[in-house]
This record gives C-alpha cells, sequence and structure tokens, in this order.
C-alpha cells in the first residue's frame, strides 16, 4: 500500500480516490510512570505513521502492541460507553476512543507536527503510566446514593412515569463514569474532597426522578461543605464531558433546589 | 519506525507544566463528615446578595466621595463630620463597612480553602483573616458611633 506523498496536486483527491489511506507521522508525548523504576514520571515519545482519521486509542494501541508492550492504559468498549479511558490529551479531558487523532494533531510546521501530549487525568493518584486510582471518585459516587429509593409498597406493575417527569432528568442519565469531569475541576485537585460533578450529576439523576423518595436527603449531603456549594462554575466539568452532559447546569439546578426547599 | 526517545524534560505544550500528581485524597471512614448546617448555603446566598446590594452602596459611595462637588479636594475632616451628623450616612457606611468586610472575608475564606493545601495552612491562614475581619468591623463600627466632631 502505498502512502501518499507531498505530490504536487490533490495528494488527498488521489489517495481517496484509489481508496489508499494518508498516512501521517507525528510523535505522541506520552507521560510515563512506572513507580518500581522511578520515583517521577517521565514524558516520552513515540513516533508514529498513522492514518489521522482513526482514534487517539489506536495509537495508544499501536504504542503497546508495536512498540512498548509496557505502556499501561485502561480501555475496554473502545466506543465510548464503559468510560474508562478518560485522559488528558493536549490538556483537555478527553476519551481517547472518542477522540480523532487530527482532530488533535493541529497544523504542520514546515512539515512537522507539534507532539500530541498525553498524560493521566488530575487530581487522582497515578498508578502506573495512565492509569489512576478512581477509589475516591467512586467514593464521592457511592456517597450521594445513586440507586432508586421508593417508599411504599412494591407495584405490581412497572413504576409509571410521565413523558415531562422522564425528561427532566434526561441529560444527567446519560453519564458513563468516566471522571473527565470531575479530573478537570480545580476544586477537586486541591484537596479531592469535593464531591465533584460526576457525584452531583449522578445525584441529580434521581433528587429530579419523580419516582424517587430520597431527593431531600440527596440533598442534605449535597449541602455539607464539600457538596455543591464549593462548584466556582468554573465549566471545566460541561466541556470535558464526552457524552456532551450540561453538568454546570445540572450542580446549579441543585443548588436550587437546595435553596427553594430550604428558605 | 518507531524511534522512541526519552525526554525527562518537560515538553514546550501545553503539558509544560507537568501536574505534580499529589498523593492519596481519600474520603475515609475518618473523613469529618456531613455538616448538617445549612452554613455553605446562606454563605452562598449572602455573597450573591450582599454583592447587589454593595454595588448601589459602593458606587454611591465613590461618586460622593470622588466625584461629586469638586471631588476629592472637599474631602477633609469638617466634610466626615458633616456627613456623619447625619443618621442616614451613619447608616450608610455601617450597612457598606459590615457587608464589604464580611463579603471580602466570606470570599478569602473559600480563596483560602480552595487553596491551602496543608490543614494547618489552612487553619492559620483563616485564624489571620478572621481576626483582621473583627478588627476592622468594630474599630469601624466604634468610630462610626463614637465619632466626635469636636475633637481638636
Ligand atoms: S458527567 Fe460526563 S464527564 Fe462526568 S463522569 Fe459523567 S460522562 Fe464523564
Ligand atoms: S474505551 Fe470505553 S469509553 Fe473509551
Amino acid at each position: 500500500m502505498s502512502t501518499a506523498t507531498e505530490d504536487k496536486h490533490s495528494a488527498a483527491l488521489d489517495a481517496a480516490e484509489s481508496g489508499a489511506t494518508q498516512h501521517v507521522t507525528f510523535r505522541l508525548r506520552i507521560r510515563r510512570f512506572n513507580p518500581e523504576q522511578a520515583a517521577e514520571p517521565v514524558w516520552v515519545d513515540y513516533e508514529l505513521s498513522m492514518d489521522p482519521k482513526e482514534k487517539l486509542l489506536d495509537a495508544l494501541h499501536k504504542v503497546k502492541w508495536e512498540i512498548d508492550g509496557t505502556l499501561t492504559f485502561r480501555r475496554s468498549c473502545a466506543h465510548g460507553i464503559c468510560g474508562s479511558d478518560a485522559m488528558r490529551i493536549n490538556g483537555k479531558n478527553r476519551l481517547a476512543c472518542k477522540t480523532l487523532i487530527k482532530d488533535v494533531l493541529g497544523k504542520p510546521k514546515n512539515g512537522v507536527y507539534k507532539p500530541i501530549t498525553v498524560e493521566p487525568i488530575k487530581g487522582l493518584t497515578v498508578l502506573k503510566d495512565l492509569v489512576v486510582d478512581m477509589d475516591p471518585f467512586f467514593q464521592a459516587f457511592r456517597d450521594v446514593m445513586p440507586f432508586l429509593v421508593a417508599k411504599g409498597n412494591e407495584p405490581t406493575r412497572e413504576r409509571k412515569q410521565s413523558i415531562e417527569d422522564r425528561a427532566r432528568f434526561d441529560d444527567t442519565t446519560k453519564c458513563i463514569l468516566c471522571a473527565a469531569c470531575t479530573s478537570s475541576c480545580p476544586v477537586f485537585w486541591n484537596d479531592g474532597q469535593y464531591f465533584g460533578p460526576a457525584a452531583i450529576v449522578n445525584a441529580h439523576r434521581f433528587i429530579f426522578d419523580s419516582r424517587d423518595d430520597a431527593g431531600e436527603q440527596r440533598l442534605e449531603i449535597l449541602n455539607e461543605k464539600d457538596g455543591v456549594w464549593r462548584c466556582r462554575t468554573t465549566f471545566n466539568c460541561t466541556d470535558a464531558c464526552p457524552r456532551g452532559i450540561q453538568v454546570t447546569q445540572a450542580i446549579q439546578e441543585v443548588k436550587r433546589a437546595l435553596i427553594t426547599r430550604r428558605i | 519506525m518507531a524511534t522512541t526517545e526519552t525526554t525527562p524534560g518537560a515538553p514546550e505544550n501545553p503539558g509544560a507544566v507537568a501536574p505534580v500528581i499529589e498523593p492519596p485524597r481519600k474520603r475515609t471512614a475518618r473523613t469529618p463528615r456531613s455538616t448538617r448546617t445549612n452554613f455553605e448555603l446562606f454563605a452562598w446566598l449572602f455573597m450573591r446578595l450582599s454583592g447587589i446590594v454593595l454595588v448601589i452602596l459602593v458606587l454611591g459611595h465613590l461618586l460622593i466621595q470622588l466625584y461629586l462637588d469638586g471631588g476629592i479636594t472637599k474631602v477633609s475632616f469638617a466634610f466626615v463630620a458633616g456627613r456623619w451628623s447625619n443618621p442616614w450616612w451613619q447608616v450608610w457606611d455601617l450597612v457598606m463597612l459590615w457587608l464589604a468586610m464580611l463579603h471580602g472575608a466570606n470570599g478569602l475564606r473559600t480563596v483560602i480553602n480552595d487553596y491551602a493545601e496543608r490543614a494547618a495552612t489552612r487553619a492559620w491562614l483563616k485564624a489571620l483573616l478572621y481576626a483582621a475581619t473583627v478588627f476592622t468591623v468594630l474599630l469601624g463600627t466604634l468610630v462610626i458611633f463614637t465619632f466626635d466632631p469636636n475633637i481638636s
């Protein structure tokens, strides 16, 4: 298979017509960390030649499978569903499997691309390479009771809900718990005690569910010192969310519910 | 292909200031939990409401002190004495003092909470902040109420 070269006219068109992929050469700069080898992380560059329409996850796979098998990262579905491969790509939190190389490659200068940097998400302890300890994140998630709590008798049929009532919390049902939002939040970076956007999003999903009876309890939890009032409306979370959830809006809605119900 | 080179230094792009990943921040069984008060709620609400009131108070204050009637040149002991003989301006200045101090102090409290990393640093900074706030508020209040225009 021929790699398209810098021909005088429309190399891209030729490539498209011939069905060949147009490879580009670029560097992937990964922040590697292995506590068994060094106390400090190091940046390592990998030169790759790939079709820029492939995903960044494919680039990571290429490194792991063809260059250095010790590269460690989480991924499962590779299609933006499981939420396991959130990482900082060029300084922004994204899912590697939902990011195309061409979208983070930028424009070449003198035919050379700037390297694409890949780091673990911030604010959580790095265990190895791109793998972080997610326990504090999931602890905050558990603390808001992310499950249906209903009083009274079990209905014999399903719990009915009107279309409008379902639409009330539709946005926050889309969360895949990737932690891109929480680990992009500067308040969380500092001491990690703030519940974080993801936990609030998942509380929102039940607080505004007409079938749920524990909304008050969840509001009480989020009314704490490290609850919604630590939000500074930075909007980093909304920008980071790969599911396009209006995270900051959800947090504001919880604040408003607290104010209207407490006063 | 595959040349692998190690660059221990920082790269020149966004990742330049490579973030130091801090040690574990866990929510353990020993983490103090559940304050169960509405303090943070009221603090948040206070910031919004006092902010609105302060816009009017402070802009009015600046207008009178720095702009109207010859601006800053008119401000003298006699001018202050004249204003504070009027309860309206006494109350204006009192409310402005209290709101501005509490608004500022609460703002700094959140800044300290957000940026101080060690518990001891945090406690010391807050102690300093609260002491300065109480001192300024009390002193200002005292002056407004006990101001003696006949002082020599
Ligand atoms: S709200 Fe969005 S960014 Fe946050 S955990 Fe859920 S899917 Fe990820
Ligand atoms: S691998 Fe499942 S979300 Fe990216």
